[in-house]
C-alpha cells in the first residue's frame, strides 16, 4: 500500500523521481531526529544570534505612518540580518542539518540571487564546497549577486534552458540532485518541493513570526491586525505569517508578483492566476495551459518570478486563513521609492510588493490598527535594474 | 492486464523511446512504424511536457521541439488512435503526472484504453504518491509502470511486489542521456526484482551502443534506448524514419545476441 507524506489538505507530496527517493526520506529521518536535539537547537540558535544578527528588529515606522495616515506599521527588519535577507534564517538551518548528516556539498538554486548567496555564505562558514543554479537571464538582472556568490568561493551555473529563470534553476538542481546523492545536500531556499522541504524550510523561517509575535505583544501588549509578506514560493511569507495561524483576529496577507498585470500573461500570480497542479516535487497551484504545461511566468522582481506556490500556502488558501493578492510591477517599483524615500530604508523589490499592499491598506484602516510588513531583504541589488526600469542606464 | 507482457515474448526486447510531435506528428508516424519493422517490441511514446525534470540535454531538446511545434496532448491521442490501424506492437506513454493530471487522470486513462496504450511511465510518481493514478489505471486496464533506480535499495522489493506491464530498471544515477560506461550492479538489482515478481525488467538510462544493450539484456529482460534515438531526430529531422530504423534493427540484432 502507498501512501502520501508530508500533505497540507491535497497540495503537498512527493513527486520526485524513484533516483531521489532514499535521499529524501534520510532527510527526514534526520530532520526529525535533530529538530528536537537540544545540541542541534543550541548550535542553530549561536549561529543566528551571532553570525546573522538576530532577532531582527520590529520596527515602527512613525513617520510612513503619518504620511499615511491609518493603521500603525511596523517593519520586520529580515533586511538586517547578514547576507541582506531572511533567506540566511533557513539555510543555516538546513547547512547544519547537511553537515550533521556527513554531507560535504550544498546545491541551491536561486532567483534574484539571495538564497544563492546565503547558501554560499553557510558553505564558506561550515567548509563545504557549494554550487548554485541561477537562471542565464537572472544572472543578468542580478549580475552583483553572481559575483557575491563567486567571491564566497562557490561555483555558479548559469542555467540556459527553458526561460533561464527561476524554475528553470530549480529544474537543473534537481537534476544535479539525481546525479550526486551521496556527498551532496540540496539546500532548497523556499516552502516548496517535495516533503520534506516545505516543512523543513517552513519551520526554520518561523523564526520570524516566533519573535515578531513576541516583540509586538511587548510593544503594543497587543498582537497586530494584519501581516504582510511577499510571495515568490512562499518561504518569507510562511515564516511571518506561522505562528499567527491559530490566532483568526489576524488577518495574513501575501502579497503575488503580478508582473505587468493578472489579466495579461506577463504574470507571475500563481493563486490569482494558476490552477491545482503536480510540479517540482509537490502538488500546488501552479501557472500552466490547459495541457498543464507549465507558463513562462514573468515579473521585475527575479525572486519571485516562479510560476508555482508552496503547498502550505494553496493550502492556507483554500481554507480561507490567508489572503493572496496581486501586486504589479509598476506598483512594486512605486512602493520601493517611496519606503526609501520615507523612511531611509531600500527594500528589495520583492519585499516592496509587501509594501505596495500595505500602502493601499493602511489608509483604509482606524489609527489603533496595527499592520506588520516583513522587509524580506535589502534593495541595494535592485537599484540597477528599477534605475532601468526608470529610464535611467547606470552602471553596477 | 495489458498487453505489455507479449512484448518480452521474443527473446530479449527492445525499446525505443520517441518524443511525440519532434519535430512534428507526420515524422513520428514514420519514425514509430519504421521501429515496429525494424524489431522494436515494444515502443515508449513520450508525451513532451515544458520541464522535464528528469531529462538530459538531449530529451529535453525533443520536448522543447515538440511543445514547439505545437503539438498537444488530444492531438497525440488522436495520432496515436491513427498509428494504431497499422501498427499492432505494445506501447506505452512517458510523460510527466501533471499531464496526465492536469488532463483528467480517469479521461486519459480512459483514452489510453481506447486507443490502445498499455502502460504509463511516469517518472515524478514514485510509490509513494501512485495511489492517485494507479486506482483507475487499473480501471481501464492500463499498467503504471514502475522505476527502480540504484539508489533504491531496500525499496526494491516493495516496489517489484506491486509492479504491473515492466519495471524500469534506471541504469545509473542522473538524468537521461548517452553515457559512455555504466558501472552499477545491475545484476544485483535485478535479482532483487526477481525475487519479489515474475513482471519482466528492462534497463534503460544511459544506453546508446549495441555493445552496452547487449550487456544490459543480458542481466535483464531488455533494454531502452532514448537519447540515441533523439539524438537521430536532431540530426536528419523529418528524414530521420530510416535511420532509427536502421539503429533499431542493430540494437534488436544486440539484445537477441544476449544470453
Amino acid at each position: 500500500m502507498s501512501q502520501s507524506k508530508g500533505r497540507f489538505g491535497v497540495h503537498g507530496g512527493q513527486y520526485i523521481p524513484e533516483t531521489l527517493m532514499n535521499a529524501i526520506i534520510e532527510l527526514e529521518n534526520a530532520y526529525d531526529h535533530y529538530k528536537n536535539d537540544p545540541d542541534f537547537n543550541r548550535e542553530l540558535t549561536e549561529l543566528l544570534d551571532q553570525y546573522a544578527g538576530r532577532p531582527s528588529r520590529l520596527y515602527y515606522a512613525e513617520k510612513l505612518t503619518k504620511e499615511l495616515g491609518g493603521a500603525k506599521i511596523y517593519l520586520k527588519r529580515e533586511d538586517l540580518n547578514h547576507t541582506g535577507s531572511h533567506k540566511i534564517n533557513n539555510v543555516l538551518g538546513q547547512a547544519l542539518l547537511a553537515k550533521k548528516m556527513g554531507k560535504t556539498r550544498l546545491i541551491a538554486e536561486t532567483g534574484a540571487g539571495q538564497h544563492g548567496v546565503a547558501t554560499a555564505t553557510a558553505a564558506a562558514l561550515m567548509g563545504m564546497e557549494c554550487v548554485v543554479f541561477m537562471g542565464e537571464e537572472d544572472t543578468r538582472r542580478q549580475a552583483l549577486n553572481v559575483y557575491r556568490m563567486k567571491l564566497l568561493g562557490s561555483e555558479v551555473v548559469p542555467v540556459k534552458t527553458g526561460t533561464a529563470t527561476l524554475k528553470d534553476a530549480v529544474s537543473e538542481a534537481m537534476r544535479e540532485w539525481t546525479t550526486r546523492i551521496d556527498d551532496t545536500h540540496y539546500c532548497l531556499g523556499s516552502v516548496m518541493g517535495p516533503h520534506p522541504f516545505p516543512t523543513i524550510v517552513r519551520d526554520f523561517q518561523a523564526v520570524i513570526s516566533r519573535e515578531s509575535r513576541a516583540q509586538i505583544l511587548e510593544k503594543e501588549g497587543r498582537l497586530p491586525d494584519a501581516v504582510i509578506a511577499c510571495v515568490g514560493g512562499g518561504s518569507n511569507a510562511i515564516g511571518s505569517f506561522y505562528h499567527y495561524i491559530p490566532d483568526e483576529g489576524v488577518r495574513l496577507i501575501g502579497c503575488e508578483a503580478a508582473g505587468r498585470g493578472i489579466d495579461t500573461f506577463e504574470t507571475a500570480a500563481t493563486v490569482n492566476t494558476g490552477r491545482l497542479g503536480i510540479f517540482h516535487g509537490m502538488k500546488s497551484y501552479f501557472c500552466q495551459d490547459e495541457y498543464g504545461q507549465i507558463a513562462p511566468v514573468y515579473s521585475i522582481s527575479a525572486g519571485l518570478d516562479y510560476p508555482g506556490v508552496g503547498p502550505e500556502h494553496a493550502y492556507l488558501h483554500d481554507i480561507g486563513r490567508a489572503e493572496y493578492v496581486p501586486v504589479t510591477d509598476d506598483e512594486a517599483v512605486n512602493a520601493f521609492e517611496y519606503l526609501s524615500r520615507v523612511e531611509g530604508i531600500i527594500p528589495a523589490i520583492e519585499s516592496a510588493h509587501a509594501v505596495a499592499y500595505a500602502l493601499k491598506l493602511a489608509p483604509t484602516m482606524d489609527k489603533d490598527k496595527i499592520i506588520i510588513i516583513t522587509i524580506s531583504g535589502r534593495g541595494d541589488k535592485d537599484c540597477a535594474a528599477i534605475a532601468r526600469y526608470r529610464g535611467e542606464d547606470i552602471y553596477e | 492486464m495489458s498487453n505489455i507482457r507479449s512484448a518480452f515474448n521474443n527473446g530479449k526486447a527492445f525499446i525505443p523511446f520517441i518524443t511525440c510531435g519532434d519535430p512534428d506528428l507526420e515524422t513520428t508516424a514514420k519514425v514509430v512504424r519504421a521501429a515496429a519493422e525494424n524489431g522494436a517490441d515494444l515502443i515508449e511514446l513520450g508525451i513532451p511536457f515544458s520541464d522535464p525534470t528528469a531529462e538530459g540535454p538531449v530529451i529535453q531538446g525533443a520536448n522543447i521541439r515538440a511543445l514547439k511545434g505545437g503539438v498537444t496532448t488530444d492531438k497525440i491521442f488522436d495520432f496515436v488512435a491513427k498509428l494504431r490501424k497499422d501498427v499492432k506492437i505494445p506501447m506505452v506513454f512517458m510523460t510527466y503526472a501533471n499531464v496526465v493530471f492536469s488532463y483528467d487522470a480517469e479521461r486519459f486513462m480512459a483514452r489510453c484504453c481506447e486507443t490502445g496504450i498499455g502502460g504509463i511511465i511516469l517518472p515524478d510518481l514514485p510509490f509513494e504518491e501512485k495511489g492517485e493514478f494507479s486506482a483507475v489505471a487499473k480501471q481501464y486496464g492500463i499498467d503504471l509502470i514502475s522505476l527502480i533506480a540504484p539508489t533504491s535499495e531496500d525499496r526494491i522489493a516493495m516496489i517489484a511486489k506491486e509492479a504491473e506491464g515492466f519495471i524500469y530498471v534506471v541504469s545509473s544515477l542522473g538524468v537521461t542521456g548517452v553515457r559512455s560506461e555504466i558501472k552499477t550492479d545491475l545484476s544485483h538489482i535485478v535479482k532483487l526484482i526477481r525475487d519479489n515478481t515474475s513482471v519482466p525488467c528492462a534497463v534503460g538510462f544511459g544506453i546508446s551502443t549495441p555493445e552496452q544493450a547487449k550487456k544490459m539484456a543480458a542481466v535483464s529482460d531488455g533494454a531502452i534506448v532514448g537519447s540515441a534515438i533523439i539524438k537521430l531526430l536532431e540530426k536528419y529531422g523529418r528524414d530521420a524514419a530510416p535511420y532509427v530504423g536502421e539503429y533499431v534493427r542493430s540494437m534488436k540484432d544486440a539484445v537477441s545476441s544476449a544470453e
